[in-house]
């Protein structure tokens, strides 16, 4: 119990942020919906283009996008999380309390979440609205898709912040790109077999290259590919151990060389 | 069982010692002034008493708790404020003290936070943003979440640094009878030589990272023949030798 009020204590703090600031409540939604905006009027207009299978098309890019999405979201709703404390210079206050770093991360993982559903659930209603896209036609298998895929933005985030830990606040610009960065790997728009061979094996150790093949499978053919689900969970399940491990060792050495201290700066 | 308890505590980066070898212990209840220049090691001390950073060598126990090895259990008992170090801005005062008393595991949190601003007379000033208040009003605000969880050791770094005169010597009125009240461990660095000889019942000089003099306040006034504790610190920082009383 004592545990679960320190991580709302953190959780409540970042909250308090969200309900005084309607700015940063529709920078949660603003790029999801734009890119849904983006993504469908050129779907559609491709559709136009192919003739018969367009409607597959537009719903494997549309559920891409939104899945895709959910990664991104997940993983700046964990990283900026963090860099709110360094930014408002409360990293101190938080490091002397009992809070322990690993309900400090459970607490970061609860913010993620929540502005993960906040962001993509205004694009998910704008792409049945607009496209006649219901991301829900995968089954109930998507909730395993989407989770995999929030877990991938979570270990992501960890290493960002590990490096912020380690390298201090030049390395914040690096935790918006890091994972577009991955974008060409992940195969979100075409199947890992497009890759050249010497490139698969670097799209096959990502989660999100597993969760593409499986909705693929469940939007082109009806198929649920468990084993693509099995490789996605397993690989998260080493992805998030190792990150887990990389904080810690990088938050014990930021206590060693006083950079909790000054972190930011 | 010492409130604090610090022994060969030392803390060396790649080009510099920061703190080199201090020993010191505070008993439960007193009030002890760290007093050094800029780069003595103070704050160094200070964040190594809260675990930011772990010592190179020696230990720490605070309440009976090693920091090694136990630091939760020290961190939930004791609290720490200074006003370089800032509670988030857009927060309006009680949720700042709300957080804090999530994050100590208080109960009964609006009680104490009604408790608190009556102490502090943050009533007017509990729906504001923290970012808004006078230097003044984050200072008591500040002193405020430093005793959420009612702390048995409260470090102050610098309690009353950028307050007028007014404001500083309520703060200190204040903080003496909080201590009388509540039997509290303060260990206060600070720059303000008369608040030291107010507050402290024993006080710590420091210089380049060593414990150079240590005593209460008339003993180092004594000991350097001197009438104010400033001229003892200049003393001290100025490497003049006391002079036979």
């Amino acid at each position: 119990m004592t545990a679960l009020r320190r991580i709302w204590g953190l959780v409540y703090r970042h909250l308090c942020v969200y309900r005084g600031s309607w700015p940063r409540l529709v920078d949660l939604a603003y790029w999801p919906v734009l890119q849904m905006i983006i993504w469908g009027f050129t779907s559609h207009f491709f559709a136009s283009r192919i003739g018969g299978g367009g409607a597959m098309t537009v719903g494997m890019l549309l559920g891409g996008v939104l899945l895709w999405e959910m990664a991104l979201r997940s993983h700046l709703g964990f990283s900026v999380t963090f860099m709110e404390e360094i930014w408002s210079r409360n990293l101190g206050h938080i490091f002397i309390s009992p809070l322990r770093p690993l309900e400090m991360l459970s607490a970061l993982t609860v913010m993620s979440v929540l502005r993960t559903i906040l962001g993509v659930l205004p694009a998910a209603v704008l792409a049945w609205a607009l496209y006649k896209f219901n991301l829900l036609s995968v089954g109930p298998v998507l909730v395993l898709f989407a989770v995999n895929l929030m877990v991938m933005g979570w270990w992501i985030a960890l290493g960002c912040i590990s490096l912020i830990l380690s390298q201090g606040g030049g390395a914040e610009s690096l935790v918006w790109s890091m994972l577009a960065g991955l974008t060409p790997f992940a195969c979100v728009y075409y199947p890992v077999a497009i890759m050249p061979h010497w490139l698969q094996p670097v799209a096959l150790a990502l989660p999100a290259a597993h969760v593409f093949e499986g909705v693929r499978a469940a939007l082109g053919q009806g198929i649920i590919r468990w084993d693509h689900l099995a490789w996605a969970a397993g690989l998260n399940m080493f992805w998030l151990l190792a990150a887990n491990a990389l904080f810690l060792q990088q938050f014990n050495a930021a206590r060693r060389n006083g950079a909790l201290m000054n972190i930011g700066e | 069982m010492y409130a604090i308890r610090a022994e060969d505590l030392t803390k060396r980066y790649k080009t510099a010692t920061a703190v080199d070898g201090i020993t010191f212990t505070v008993a439960p209840g007193e009030t002890i002034g760290l007093l050094g220049g800029n780069g003595a090691g103070k704050t160094t001390t200070i964040a190594m008493l809260l675990g930011l950073i772990v010592p190179t060598r020696g230990s720490i126990h605070i309440l009976g708790h090693n920091m090694a090895t136990d630091r939760f259990a020290a961190l939930a008992k004791m609290n720490f404020s200074s006003p370089y170090v800032a509670l988030p801005h857009r927060l309006t005062v009680a949720q700042n003290l709300r957080v804090y008393c999530h994050l100590y595991d208080v109960r009964h949190t609006e009680a104490r936070i009604a408790e608190l601003a009556e102490e502090l007379d943050l009533g007017p000033l509990l729906g504001r943003p923290a970012g808004q208040l006078s230097a003044g009003q984050k200072t008591r605000v500040a002193l405020a979440k430093a005793l959420v969880n009612r702390p048995a050791l409260l470090l102050l770094d610098e309690p009353t640094a950028s307050l007028d005169p007014d404001t500083g010597d309520l703060v200190r009125t204040w903080l003496e009878r909080y201590r009388a009240e509540s039997g509290c461990t303060i260990l206060l660095a600070s720059h303000n030589m008369a608040e030291v000889s107010r507050l402290c019942s024993t006080v710590l000089m420091m210089k380049r990272g060593s414990i150079v003099d240590r005593g209460t306040p008339a003993a180092l006034l004594d000991r350097y023949n001197r009438e104010d504790l400033e001229d003892v610190f200049l003393d001290i920082a100025r490497d003049r030798q006391a002079e036979p009383a």
